[in-house]
């Protein structure tokens, strides 16, 4: 293999990488709000308001059921009127964050109602405001899990970011396309999808090494 | 002539007044509106009048379902009456909005069964969380919880999370939790529930030396009489979402009116009778038999040699068939049943020698 492609192959895994570390915190700093609020909104809840909570979760439903292929294709013009552009990586994170959040939102508002009600209740009993109990109480003991649930969203952005490849997105997805699938070189297409397994490894052991090691309900010797 | 008494004068310090309660429940209902169709409402409570004084501890007992969770959430407004009136230190919770029931919360401690306690935190931040909901300082914070992990016990533990802690442990962080704001109350739900017999009443003795050093009032539930008997001063029975019976402990645990009372003092007090005397028993005199006598020692003389004078006295043979003697609020209390020849003479001369000495006595039945 030419030093000129393992160049290209190198530029690619970087690109993926931006492309998914952007669009996971644009997605987690939107998606845990949310997440969090569809957790707390529903009757007798924390911040009830059940008729928000069930807009919400519509609008998330119908983001998480549209294939995210024609999902990119769709918002097009919503793409270009943000970053100028619609093909390249910039142009990529945009798709990537709209489809992560609400997969985040849902991940998260699961990890927030796993968390015990008495602690909700006793929180209540010493005083605290709703703010207080999502930031000291829910957030804290779902910690383990929420990183868990990023952990999943990562390895499924990385997934998606090769989609986007097939739209001129760049990176990893976009290389595999190109070289190795139109230009007929099955050792770029097979070194490319051994980077993503790479990756997706790397990526999900750190999740599982940081959520364990955050979670205290694990009694240590 | 009277004199006008002027309303100034009244509302001065009467030394004779007694201290207005720390918890009072005027006439107070909770209906939990039905859920889902076919779903009927249920009335949790219905006319409850209830007053604790400040300093003391009073116990709600009561089975599953009876009321008792939604009695004791009424105090810190986790539940709202649906009529009557809940005050707490002169407060009128049951009037309150949101806002105004976070200051009271954190005037009134509580106590869970679960203990509650955030996994995420160690046993010194968990202490520390009211004080930070409350926005108390750091270091003031620090100055607080120490002295409150000494008090309950656990100084040594202070970093420990709660999956490093035993039962007993956890509800000790609890306590120390429900103590950081320095309440004037303490509501216990079902403390001791999930700790065996030797950690509760470790638990318990501790909620008593509180209450003593202190002068916290305490208002607990449970479903166990042993758990009213190791630390209340008073008792109130709740069934079907009514007070059926409510007063100084001995004096229920001696003299239980109600037939729930009744049930739960069962094996307690001895009052239950043994199996092979049950069997034994028939409501009907029996030809050639002997009545049973059960005599509830309390009072005076309750130490006293009673049964060998009443022997002496009236030349009877007596036969004891069971009896226990035990300490209810550090007052003796005995339960002795005997059996004498079936002579409405000696009977009659018997229970009058015993209501002389002020002892409770009750034919129970005929023995062969």
């Amino acid at each position: 293999m030419s030093p000129e492609i393992l160049r290209l192959i190198w530029e690619a895994t970087l690109d993926t990488l931006w492309m998914v570390a952007v669009a996971t915190s644009l997605a987690t700093l939107m998606g845990l709000p949310l997440g969090v609020f569809l957790a707390t909104s529903g009757r007798g809840e924390l911040f009830a308001a059940p008729l928000v909570n069930k807009a919400l979760g519509f609008v998330v439903n119908a983001t998480r059921s549209t294939p995210f292929i024609i999902l990119v294709v769709a918002i097009i013009p919503f793409t270009r009127l943000l970053v100028g552009t619609s093909i390249g990586t910039k142009a990529a994170i945009v798709p990537l964050t709209i489809a992560a959040t609400p997969f985040i939102a849902r991940l998260i508002e699961g990890a927030i109602r796993e968390v015990d009600g008495g602690l909700v209740e006793a929180a209540r009993a010493m005083g605290a405001t709703p703010l207080q109990i999502v930031r000291k109480v829910l957030v804290p003991e779902a910690l383990p899990s929420i990183v868990l649930s990023l952990t999943l969203a990562v390895v499924s952005l990385i997934g998606f970011s090769a989609m986007v490849g097939a739209v001129g997105g760049g990176g990893l997805g976009d290389l595999g396309i190109r070289y190795g699938y139109q230009r007929f070189m099955p050792d770029v297409m097979a070194v490319v999808v051994v980077v993503l397994i790479v990756l997706v490894q790397v990526v999900q052991s750190t999740g599982d090494h940081l959520s364990r090691r955050l979670n205290k309900r694990l009694r240590r010797g | 002539m009277t004199m006008p008494v002027r309303e100034a004068e009244l509302s001065g310090t009467t030394p004779l007044a007694a201290p207005s309660p720390a918890i009072r429940f005027e006439n107070v209902s909770k209906i939990f509106a039905a859920r889902g169709t076919g779903a009927a409402e249920v009335q949790a409570l219905s006319g409850i009048d209830l007053a604790v004084a400040p300093g003391s501890i009073l116990g709600v007992i009561g089975r599953s379902g009876a009321g008792k969770s939604t009695l004791i959430r009424l105090v810190n407004g986790l539940e709202t009456p649906t009529s009557g009136r809940v005050v707490v230190d002169g407060t009128e919770v049951s009037a309150l909005d949101e806002r105004g029931l976070r200051d009271v919360r954190r005037r009134v401690g509580m106590i869970f069964q679960h203990f509650n306690l955030l996994s995420s935190r160690t046993a010194y931040d968990n202490v520390a969380l009211p004080l930070e909901i409350a926005g108390t300082p750091k270091d003031e914070i620090r100055q607080r919880v120490e002295p409150l992990l000494d008090l309950v016990g656990l100084a040594d533990k202070r970093h420990r999370y709660p999956a490093e802690l035993s039962g007993g442990q956890k509800q000790r962080v609890g306590i120390a939790r429900a103590l950081a704001t320095r309440p004037t109350v303490l509501l216990s739900d079902e403390a001791t529930s999930a700790l065996d017999p030797e950690t509760t009443r470790s638990i318990l003795e501790l909620l008593s030396s509180i209450n003593r050093e202190l002068g916290l009032t305490i208002l607990l539930i449970t479903h166990e009489m042993s758990v009213i008997r190791g630390v209340a001063h008073e008792v109130a029975v709740i069934d079907g979402g009514r007070i059926v019976e409510h007063g100084d402990v001995f004096d229920v645990f001696t003299r239980p009116r109600h037939p729930t009372t009744r049930s739960f003092l069962g094996a307690e007090t001895g009052r239950e009778l043994p199996a092979y005397l049950q069997a034994h028993l028939r409501p009907e005199p029996v030809p050639g038999g002997a009545v049973a006598l059960r005599i509830l020692f309390r009072g005076p003389h309750a130490t006293d040699p009673v049964i060998s004078e009443l022997s002496r006295a009236l030349g009877l043979d007596l036969n004891i068939l069971s009896g226990s003697v035990d300490e209810i609020g550090g007052r003796p209390f005995g339960t002795l049943v005997v059996s004498l020849p079936n002579d409405p003479v000696k009977l009659g001369q018997a229970l009058t020698f015993l209501q002389a000495r002020e002892l409770d006595t009750e034919v129970i039945g005929y023995v062969a």
